[in-house]
């Protein structure tokens, strides 16, 4: 083996664990857009939105001298707060009118906050400080930082409460529930419109976590909402729609190609890497890794 | 007098691109978020005959040809992106001809010869606002006896209900490949007009916020419209200008206004200011 075949692998290791760290960020927003999906089949182009609104707030209150854990409560009340706004106000009524009627107006919700952000918080770029101090640890000839390990961590935490959350207690089941068939929930007893109003705040409000916690790789602008959105929704697509575990997968993948496209061949094309994950994922099985087959019925 | 002709040119090349997309999402009823991908293709693929690989004949035909380059590039592009991509359906083609459109401005902007980021500068001025309004007219000619045809009522089926139309004998996947292809194609020939009136293209011009206005054009007009498009165009093109004139806040507010507007209309008339009718002189004698 020449030398350079080993710097090579370690490249790849490198770009690998890179890519595992920005992949748990997208399974953090792909976890609020499967939900959101999972229980009324829509997909919420507005959701990078609710991030971006997140990440803003989050950083107007580190600038009022709040500290750290507080700024992230903000940031993810603040974006579970205008998700539950949307809801009521656009995706209800819309909800009755058919499925594409409901896809325009999110596209509709998701440009009104790009420019709504533009106007409030100005267009320049912000930057929030990672949420510790950095730390970077050399493992042979890579590069890990605490802030990626942690990172990591925080999106395991969250994957395993949303499992215990959506089998353990109540309020999951009836979200499973309203997911499995919204008229049949209805009709046991369950309050649909809570439910769904439930769901998109702990969407949104992981968003909003996630917003916070990309401090580290990205600045935060009006526009980024729709750039990240995009691709945490392939993320969702990828693994499964509707499917939690599914959505934490596609995540990964995606993180991890995207870097090692990125750091292998043109970091132009990292933005392309995602889509052409998403063909192919469509061509092989349109239902995503980890779901399952629908026949459409007559 | 510039301001005027520019803002005309694009209502032209808005309707040509309005009715291409009205034939995919209007009449057959699939949902295509990657228009500004194929507008692109088209305007990229004409600029480059017309810059590097010009027959000496006179300017008209070499616009003919740039216009009919345009169009095969683009009907190229449709072909590969819709044999995959039209088994699926709903949100899902919606979002993998999302990507197909970003796919395609991202490989325009790695391609150094015809300036990557920088754009494509030097592109003859073959064109101008005849020519984009003949093929405008032109096309819409097209799309009202496509509308009449046996296979206009055949794609119109299927947006109706596939499997009634698999029923009655409708061959799914060719008219729905069919009506993708030409569509693109038609939004290659917008593509060609854009690059030789404007002569100077940019990737950016071609983004995903491009694909929704044409997008929320044709629901404004509603689809399956032919006229219904026509006028969607022109009023979204003109109305943002418009609303620079209309002082201060009004013209700060301005894009946020425009989404505002399509969930207004997305609320009370999901189905656009003139449904599938068309505006006739006419007493209505046809549906």
């Amino acid at each position: 083996m020449s030398q350079n075949f080993i710097y090579f692998l370690w490249d790849c290791l490198q770009y690998f664990i890179n890519g595992i760290a920005q992949g748990s960020l997208y399974a953090m927003v792909a976890l609020g857009y499967t939900m959101v999906y999972g229980i009324i089949r829509l997909v919420n182009f507005a959701h990078g939105e609710f991030l971006m609104i997140g990440a803003m707030c989050g950083f107007y209150a580190l600038r009022a001298h709040l500290p750290m854990p507080a700024a992230i409560l903000v940031a993810m009340l603040s974006s579970g707060i205008i998700a539950i706004a949307v809801e009521r106000l656009v995706y209800r009524p819309i909800r009755k009118s058919g499925r594409i009627p409901a896809l325009i107006t999110a596209i509709g919700t998701s440009l009104f906050f790009q420019y709504f952000g533009q106007l409030v918080f100005g267009a320049d770029p912000k930057t929030i400080p990672p949420f510790i101090d950095e730390k970077i640890y050399n493992l042979g000839e890579i590069n890990v930082s605490n802030v990626q390990i942690a990172i990591f961590c925080i999106t395991l935490f969250v994957l395993l409460f949303l499992f215990w959350l959506t089998h353990y207690t109540k309020v999951g089941k009836a979200m499973r529930a309203v997911s499995f068939n919204l008229p049949a929930a209805e009709l046991m007893g369950i309050n649909t419109n809570k439910i769904i109003s439930f769901t998109f705040f702990l969407g949104a409000a992981l968003a909003g976590l996630g917003g916070m916690l990309m401090g580290y790789t990205m600045s935060v602008e009006p526009m980024m909402g729709m750039n990240l959105g995009t691709k945490a929704f392939v993320a969702a697509v990828v693994g499964g729609i509707g499917i939690i575990p599914g959505a934490a997968l596609g995540g990964f993948i995606i993180g991890i190609a995207e870097n090692l496209v990125a750091g292998l061949y043109k970091s132009s094309f990292r933005d392309a890497v995602s889509f052409f994950i998403l063909i192919l994922i469509l061509l092989v099985k349109p239902s995503g890794i980890l779901g399952k087959n629908m026949k459409e019925k007559v | 007098m510039g301001y005027y002709h520019g803002i005309l040119l694009l209502v032209g090349i808005f309707i040509t691109l309005t009715l291409s997309l009205n034939l995919i999402n209007g009449f057959c009823g699939q949902f295509s978020l990657g228009h500004a991908g194929f507008w692109g293709a088209g305007a990229y693929a004409s600029a480059v005959y017309s810059v590097f690989y010009a027959l000496p004949l006179p300017a008209p035909v070499n616009m003919l040809i740039a216009i009919a380059v345009g169009f095969i590039a683009a009907a190229i592009c449709g072909l590969i992106i819709g044999i995959p991509c039209l088994r699926l359906r709903g949100d899902y083609l919606a979002i993998a001809t999302l990507g197909f459109g970003e796919i395609v401005r991202i490989s325009i902007m790695n391609t150094e010869m015809v300036g990557g980021p920088r754009g494509f500068i030097n592109i003859p001025h073959l064109a101008n606002i005849w020519w984009v309004f003949a093929v405008a007219f032109v096309i819409a000619l097209f799309m009202f006896n496509l509308k009449r045809s046996a296979f206009g009522r055949a794609i119109i089926s299927i947006r109706e209900d596939e499997i009634a139309a698999e029923n009655m004998g409708v061959n799914l996947f060719n008219s729905k490949l069919f009506s993708f292809t030409i569509g693109a194609g038609i939004a290659g020939i917008a593509g060609a007009l854009f690059a030789h009136t404007q002569q100077f293209l940019h990737p950016s011009n071609f983004n995903f916020m491009w694909s929704v206005i044409i997008l929320v054009m044709v629901i404004l007009g509603g689809q399956g419209s032919v006229t219904g498009s026509i006028i969607g165009a022109v009023i979204l093109t003109i109305v943002p200008e418009a609303l620079r004139y209309a002082g201060g806040t009004v013209a700060e507010w301005r894009m946020t206004i425009f989404p505002v507007l399509l969930i207004i209309l997305m609320m009370a008339k999901p189905e656009g200011l003139f449904g599938a009718h068309e505006i006739s002189f006419r007493k209505r004698s046809e549906g």
